[in-house]
């Protein structure tokens, strides 16, 4: 390109942690989720039920590779090699596609259970909101699944689509919830949610000089005003949390809790042991499979593959 | 809890819902479907649990509202064979077929 490489404004940050508290080798079950989603993938490792590590990466063009890569990322900084691991779920988009794992599971059953884990047992309704769809789930304090809506047949209103956004108005994408709000007064919201017309509605209001933070909270607001259909649909339960990466834009979520009259749980973890474990909300559904992994091996309804 | 198999679109819900806690999984249904969209199998929703259930096959799921609508759900003089061979009543459709082809 003339001007050199350009910035990728869609880029977020990739992350990845382990437990300085837990030693794997003192563990009994030693279990993986891998959640390959549409747009990004993570591996989490549970030590008998406890966070041991998890990375989180960008989905490629490849979904081994991608399943790959996440398992990588979680294991990196360890000295946990695959062989170690009991049993390995994968779930999300790609669970089909993931070579290290032993079944699949549907990201709705994982992403509830994670959610029960991250947030705790309060949690009634999970909101997932994924890279290319959205799902509203109702749960129980087990993390079971009561029922869900699913929106799966259009990408608007997604997390793919906030990084289009991101790209056509050149701004990074994590800085589009806290730019959403410097404003002077809520702009009308833009009306298309199909991300196709409303890229070309926001080149129009850009030739028209309006500020871009005006456009920023223009668009937040159309996709927070999406996924409240997908709500009100099934109903909202408090606990209300929101997995997935757009909980991460504040732009997004103080919309939708504004519009719904109530307000998401505070992203910390439930069990104080983890309070310096990053709290990356992209890590539910793989945190729920890891966990399932864990239940089945010990219930002895499947059996440890571990090699060494 | 109510299983929905289906998908959402501007013209409507088109949904089969499966009510796994009544579904005894004995797979009436599976045999009375001419589309063959129906399957026994393990509660997808629940891996936990032991009990397989009703649950309709993944091929046919983004496109229910077709495969569906030769039985007329809910506006036929007669209920869908999936419905009317549900001991326990578990299987219902949503309205969105009566919506959109009950007038015709």
């Amino acid at each position: 390109m003339a001007e050199g490489a350009q910035k990728e404004y869609w880029r977020w940050p990739e992350g990845t942690w382990v437990n300085p508290d837990i030693d794997w080798q003192k563990g009994t079950i030693i279990t993986a989720g891998v959640d390959v989603g549409s747009v990004s993938s993570q591996g989490v490792v549970v030590v008998d039920g406890e966070l041991y590590s998890f990375g989180n990466t960008r989905t490629g063009f490849d979904s081994p590779d991608s399943a790959r890569k996440a398992m990588d990322r979680a294991l990196a900084e360890t000295d946990l090699t695959l062989g170690n691991i009991d049993y390995c779920i994968g779930t999300g988009y790609g669970r089909v596609n993931v070579p290290m794992a032993q079944r699949t599971i549907t990201e709705i059953a994982c992403h509830a259970r994670g959610a029960n884990f991250m947030y705790g047992p309060e949690v009634r309704t999970v909101m997932d909101m994924g890279g290319q769809d959205c799902k509203a789930i109702n749960c129980d304090d087990k993390g079971k699944v009561l029922n869900f809506m699913m929106n799966d047949k259009c990408a608007a209103g997604t997390g793919r689509g906030m990084e289009v956004f991101a790209d056509l108005i050149r701004v990074p994408v994590w800085e589009i919830g806290p730019r959403s709000f410097q404003i002077e007064k809520e702009p009308p919201t833009i009306s298309s949610t199909c991300v196709v017309f409303a890229k070309s509605e926001v080149m129009g209001l850009l030739e028209q000089g309006v500020p871009e933070n005006d456009i920023i909270a223009a668009y937040c607001a159309a996709m927070a005003h999406r996924i409240m259909g997908l709500l009100n649909h099934l109903g909202v339960h408090e606990k209300f949390v929101i997995t997935g990466g757009i909980a991460k834009n504040e732009g997004v979520v103080k919309r939708l809790e504004e519009a719904l009259g109530i307000k998401t749980a505070e992203q910390v973890w439930y069990k104080a042991e983890y309070q310096d474990c990053p709290f990356d909300t992209q890590i539910a559904g793989a945190v729920g499979a890891a966990l399932f992994a864990e239940a089945m091996v010990s219930k002895g309804k499947v059996k440890s593959v571990r090699k060494a | 809890m109510q299983a929905l198999y289906g998908f959402q679109d501007g013209s409507g819900d088109w949904f089969i819902s499966i009510d796994t806690d009544k579904c005894t999984g004995c797979g009436a249904c599976v045999t009375v479907c001419p589309a063959q969209a129906l399957e026994v199998g393990e509660d997808e929703y629940d891996p936990l649990s032991e009990v397989h259930v009703a649950r309709v096959r993944n091929a046919e799921r983004k496109k229910i509202r077709y495969t569906c609508a030769p039985c007329r759900p809910g506006y036929g003089e007669n209920p869908t064979p999936c419905v009317a061979a549900c001991e326990p009543g578990a299987i219902a459709h949503s309205d969105a077929w009566q919506h959109a082809y009950a007038h015709k």
